[in-house]
């Protein structure tokens, strides 16, 4: 507030010629977003219109109405929820209290394990893959769900990176050892004060494992279990405007448990308010 | 601030305060020794204060009690029951902190009854309990409030409130005033000791704060290097000091070489016995530790001192003076200090019964904490 006002005085203060070259440079940033956003929406209202038009280029609804009955769509779909779920259950699992630990006992460990976090980045998928299928079980390699468990390496250094700054928002340590003095174990201490405090950073981490898996082609294509994107790929073949219906349909939906998840804090927030209010 | 006198007097079961034995502690970590041996007992409903340097060991000694640390060696003894090995969440300890620890999700009501919810109370009473706590520390009308809706001193009173709410055997004070402004430093240094008084909880208050531990403890423990070097009543600890480490470290003390001189030394010319006698102290060349109101100044044209620099500081006034390579400071009354301008040759004399003697150091200088 304090700042706009200063602003402001300063605008009255400063002669016509600098108020016009303090413009120019909103004409730049107002170029600059209108390029950025042209370059991704572009190709979304691309794909868009041509999920909606029939093979005579004009406007038509065939392509959403026939989804459902398509051979493969509805396991494929299935089979792409149950990854990404599991894949979030078990991210969480591991690098909640991984992440908690080293923040605890062993701070210089933040480094190392900060680097180790990157490497599926520094890997790239297709060596991590075949890696992961020479070196599995062959019982592993039957189920689907090894999938869940490289994906949880590809989601860590999102997932570390969220969690790491959440936790470095708040006095941890102090926090903990607070609640550890008035009687708190350490599984209320994780429940009741250190969870609640590190929400957004959940939050967060739980969007971008939720957005990779769902997304995800290349593993699920070499380990050959058909996920929504592998069935998508492989029905562009059959009929290319059902194929892009379905990956709009599937860009949406992501949206949609995104913004699902981010309203479910945001209610917690509200009721947390309330309560505040009492 | 709400005045401590208007509020509640606490329940009748607040709880009598324990009786702590620290024996003989001693934590290692790498080839630091944080406590060496370390030992301190503290009595039913006393407040006593761990005072000395960053890196003395007295935050170690202080979280070894809370049970945040585990002793190499050494026994943790509450009502001669020994803690050491007993976690944290098991001993019933009351802990405010440096820095600010409200839990930032719950509200200050939450947050005063959260050790209540941990034992199992019924919401009712810990509800009941929290108010009490917060009418006790004149908080009673925030108690919907966020922590980061509220000030720095208040949230350290929520902080003692939440301490307080679970009866503790003892009351821990980790430096709670360090982060505050001096003024409400005062106010909440007045608080603390009245509801601990009030009370009559046994409490450890770790801080590196000379005037906050003499104002505000029965007994001040001086630590060094993991030990303990005094422990003792604030005035015995000021007036004397058992060590020169503690004579420097608590109050001003000046150093000056002295010469021996049968059962004292000279000092200006002067024979003074020595605290404790000679007979302890060490072969070789020593110092006198004195402090500034044991000194008396005379004007003398022909004295060995010559002052160099003089410090109002309200009632009296500071001198430094130059004598014998070491620089020595003297309070006077500021209504006399235009007396001795800078430059003035003066005749310095001790008034005190005797003095503390240390060996000698290299350099002699004035220390100031």
């Amino acid at each position: 507030m304090a700042s706009l006002t200063v602003e402001a005085l300063e605008d009255l203060a400063a002669d016509p010629a600098p108020r016009r070259r303090r413009r120019r440079p909103r004409v730049w940033r107002g170029l600059i977003l209108f390029a950025a956003a042209a370059y991704f929406i572009l190709p979304i209202f691309a794909a868009l219109r041509f999920a909606f038009q029939n093979d005579s280029n004009q406007f038509s609804l065939y392509a959403v109405r026939a989804i459902p009955s398509q051979v493969g769509f509805t396991a494929a779909f299935v089979l792409s929820l149950k990854l990404a779920f599991s894949t979030l259950v078990l991210t969480l699992l591991l690098m909640v209290p991984t992440t908690i630990y080293v923040h605890l006992r062993l701070p210089r460990m933040r480094r190392v394990l900060e680097f180790i976090t990157i490497l599926p980045i520094v890997i790239p998928p297709i060596v991590l893959i075949l890696g992961v299928l020479r070196a599995a079980p062959l019982w592993l390699k039957s189920s689907p769900y090894l999938l869940s468990l490289v994906y949880v390496v590809l989601s860590m250094p999102f997932v570390y990176r969220s969690i790491d700054s959440g936790l470095s928002a708040i006095d941890l340590r102090t926090l903990v050892e607070a609640s550890r003095s008035l009687g708190g174990n350490w599984v209320k201490t994780m429940w009741r004060v250190v969870m609640p405090n590190l929400r957004a950073g959940l939050l967060s981490a739980s969007v971008l494992t939720l957005a990779l898996v769902l997304g995800e082609f290349t593993m699920a294509s070499l380990d050959l279990w058909t996920t929504l994107p592998v069935w998508i790929a492989q029905f562009q073949q059959v009929d290319a405007h059902i194929a892009t219906a379905v990956a709009m349909l599937s860009l949406v939906g992501t949206w949609l448990l995104i913004t699902v998840i981010v309203s479910l804090d945001r209610s917690e927030s509200r009721r947390s308010r309330r309560r505040m209010g009492q | 601030m709400t005045e401590l006198a208007s509020a509640p007097t606490p329940t009748a079961s607040a709880p009598a305060g324990s009786r702590v034995v620290l024996d003989s502690l001693t934590r290692v970590y790498g080839r630091t020794r944080a406590l060496d041996g370390f030992s301190l007992t503290i009595e039913p409903g006393e407040l006593v204060a761990l005072l000395g340097p960053s890196g003395c060991g007295k935050t170690t000694a202080l979280r070894c009690l809370a049970g945040f640390e585990v002793p190499d060696a050494g026994r943790v003894l509450v009502d001669g029951v020994d803690v050491a090995h007993v976690s944290a969440q098991k001993r019933d300890m009351g802990m405010v902190f440096q820095s600010y620890s409200l839990f930032p999700n719950m509200n200050v009501l939450n947050n005063v009854a959260f050790g209540l919810r941990m034992r199992g109370v019924h919401a009712a009473a810990r509800k009941a309990k929290a108010v009490e706590l917060l009418e006790l520390v004149g908080l009673a009308d925030q108690a919907a409030k966020y922590p980061h809706q509220m000030s720095g001193g208040q949230q350290q009173r929520v902080a003692l409130a939440r301490a307080l709410a679970i009866e503790p055997r003892v009351l821990l004070l980790d430096e709670p005033l360090s982060a505050l402004d001096a003024k409400v430093r005062l106010e909440l240094r007045e608080q603390i000791r009245a509801l601990q008084q009030r009370l009559a909880i046994t409490t450890v208050f770790v801080t590196h704060d000379q005037e906050e531990a003499l104002s505000m403890a029965d007994r001040v423990c001086v630590m060094s290097h993991g030990q303990a070097e005094q422990i003792a009543v604030p005035a015995v600890l000021y007036a004397q000091p058992s060590t020169a480490f503690v004579a420097e470290f608590v109050g001003v003390s000046s150093r000056v070489p002295v010469s021996r001189s049968g059962e004292g030394v000279v000092v200006f010319d002067a024979a003074v016995p020595v605290r404790g006698g000679i007979a302890g102290v060490p072969a070789g060349d020593l110092d006198a530790l004195l402090r500034p109101e044991d000194l008396v100044v005379d004007a003398d044209p022909a004295g060995l001192g010559v002052v160099t620099h003089v410090s109002f500081l309200g009632g009296t006034t500071r001198l430094h003076v130059g004598v014998a390579g070491a620089t020595v400071k003297v309070d006077v009354r500021s209504s006399e200090a235009h007396t001795w301008p800078p430059g003035e040759r003066v005749r310095l004399r001790v008034t005190s019964r005797d003095v503390l003697v240390s060996p000698r150091r290299t350099s002699a200088v004035a220390v100031e904490e």
